[in-house]
């Protein structure tokens, strides 16, 4: 595999590994070691698992799987999954989007872009929904408007609140109008279920954008964000392409959204479950549902 | 039978009444109401109230400007959040005194610049989404022109949506879709090809009710709508709400996994 710098001239000892070192050198498997993207720091795996998938030395948020997601904030052996077996066709037989599902359930070992079921935090039982970063980075097709409507009809006809983790590019372009109409049917059970009197936390990571974040991203009675996160309609590349000017350093960040009065608050990984399940207190959990 | 890309190029003729003069010919008596009560007035959306046969309604519409000068005054058609809200809060208003609401959709899309985020583009359109799905009067959505994207659905969570014949609705631009998918800005017409954002496509997939015929210029446009928009209204006016809301709901809920 090559590395980054290799054509550079080494300023030590340790950043060269060309012959002059080779023996006398210890070699670390690249699976247990990562270099975080923004402290750019090494950090050993099993540390930063432990950690939550956060930077231990500058906090940045890892992607978080929808799996890690709901064992990390779900009381332990709670969740319990829903439509699992729902998987995409493709219905508008678009060229090559075949092979995109099948290398995305390879690489996702899930089979689609959101994981929902019930669970308890804290003790209360909840809806719940963690979007998967690694199957198309969490695109909205068909399926996943399908799964999070239901998720929803379920919560409101079980009188459950539901609580939901974010990630995702926006509408899956291969599923064309099929998918923009996804943000109205999600919207349209959100909205039943608001108007059944119950309540819904949105949790929203690193990327959420697009047609996720105008439909029910933005619909929760409380929305919170991951410290970093990158929020927005459209992604910043256009934005640039549009204004014809850079955006400035922490734009559409979680931060720059508490700012602007869009999101209630920036919650820490670390500090999520205690969060949530005070707010689902707060909201009569406990007893959980009808 | 044309393109998609023709189609396309037909949608976006600037010699194609623009939204104004659509409200100009199927309307009677229109006033303009201006503003969001939050933040300002968007060019990009018109909206007020006018008669059809009689009726009062609600008109909300995507303009994108006459000439160069109109055109740089309405942004080309390309709405803020604050137009998104404007349009709900004429909504709302409409619910209030039982009259329906008819958009008229023409636009590439929603604005993406700086202060749109700012100000909460995404939120704005979620809102429209999530408040239309459930506002207790009808709502019939035209698209005249272009139809894109998130810009386009926040007017379009209607009991009725009708395309005019060379009007197209897409998820994506086919020069967004060839850029990002295929990295070849080139292959823009077989990207308008596989979207599927015709007239006759979104027809058959079921996202449509009906397709108005363009014949050479748009009299028979204007005649077909004057006469078919008054008899839908009141069709839909005489449904009871709970049912008229719960057909909405299933219209957008069956699209999707069998």
């Amino acid at each position: 595999m090559l590395r980054k710098g290799l054509f550079k001239k080494p300023n030590n000892r340790l950043e060269s590994y060309g012959d002059e070192v080779e023996g006398n050198s210890f070699s670390i498997p690249e699976e247990l070691v990562l270099s975080c993207p923004s402290c750019k720091r090494i950090l050993l795996v099993a540390d930063l698992t432990a950690n939550g998938y956060v930077c231990a030395k500058c906090g940045a948020h890892f992607k978080m799987s929808a799996r890690l997601r709901a064992d990390f904030i779900c009381d332990e052996g709670s969740f319990l999954e829903r439509d699992g077996g729902l998987k995409s066709g493709n219905p508008l037989q678009f060229p090559q989007y075949g092979e995109k599902l099948k290398a995305a359930m390879l690489n996702s070992a899930q089979n689609e872009a959101v994981l929902t079921g019930t669970a308890r935090i804290g003790g209360s039982a909840c809806a719940f929904f963690a979007m998967e970063p690694s199957f198309m980075m969490g695109s909205m097709g068909t399926v996943v408007g399908e799964k999070i409507t239901r998720l929803f009809e379920h919560a409101t006809a079980e009188g459950l609140p539901v609580v939901g983790f974010t990630v995702s590019g926006g509408a899956r372009m291969q599923e064309g109008i099929l998918s923009l109409m996804q943000m109205v049917k999600t919207s349209g059970a959100v909205k039943r279920h608001s108007d059944a009197g119950l309540l819904y936390i949105a949790v929203l990571t690193d990327p959420t954008t697009g047609g996720v974040t105008a439909s029910f991203a933005m619909e929760a009675d409380i929305i919170v964000a991951e410290p970093g996160a990158l929020i927005g309609f459209a992604g910043p590349r256009v934005i640039e392409q549009t204004i014809r000017q850079k955006l400035p350093a922490g734009f559409q960040r979680a931060e720059f959204l508490l700012e602007k009065g869009f999101v209630d608050d920036v919650v820490a990984r670390s500090e999520q479950r205690a969060y949530l399940a005070r707010l689902l207190l707060l909201h009569g959990g406990a007893e959980g549902g009808r | 039978m044309m393109q998609a890309i023709d189609r396309v190029k037909r949608a976006r003729d600037t010699k194609r009444p623009s939204g104004k003069q659509f409200v100009q010919q199927l309307f009677e008596g229109f006033v303009e109401l201006h503003g969001d009560r939050r933040y300002g007035d968007d060019k990009a959306i018109l909206a007020g109230l006018a008669t059809l046969a009689g009726m009062p309604v609600t008109v909300v519409a995507l303009e994108k400007g006459a000439d160069t000068k109109d055109k740089l005054y309405r942004n080309f058609g390309l709405a803020h959040p604050e137009g998104y809200r404007k349009a709900l809060r004429l909504m709302k208003q409409a619910e209030k005194f039982h009259r329906p609401v008819v958009c008229l959709i023409d636009t590439a899309g929603a604005y993406c610049g700086l202060e749109a985020e700012e100000r909460g583009q995404g939120q704005a359109i979620a809102e429209n989404l999530y408040e239309m799905m459930t506002l207790r009067t009808p709502i019939v959505s035209i698209f005249t022109g272009e139809g894109g994207s998130g810009g386009a659905l926040a007017l379009a969570v209607a009991d009725e949506v009708w395309m005019l014949e060379n009007a197209v609705y897409s998820v994506i631009s086919p020069e967004g879709c060839a850029s990002i998918l295929w990295k070849d800005t080139s292959r823009v017409a077989e990207a308008a090809q596989c979207l599927k954002m015709t007239s006759e496509d979104l027809l058959a997939l079921g996202v449509i009710e009906q397709i108005i015929p363009e014949g050479k210029g748009f009299e028979a446009v204007y005649q077909r709508l004057r006469a078919s928009l008054p008899q839908t209204l009141r069709r839909l006016c005489a449904l009871p709400v709970p049912q008229l809301l719960d057909q909405r709901y299933q219209r957008f809920r069956r699209i999707g996994v069998e």
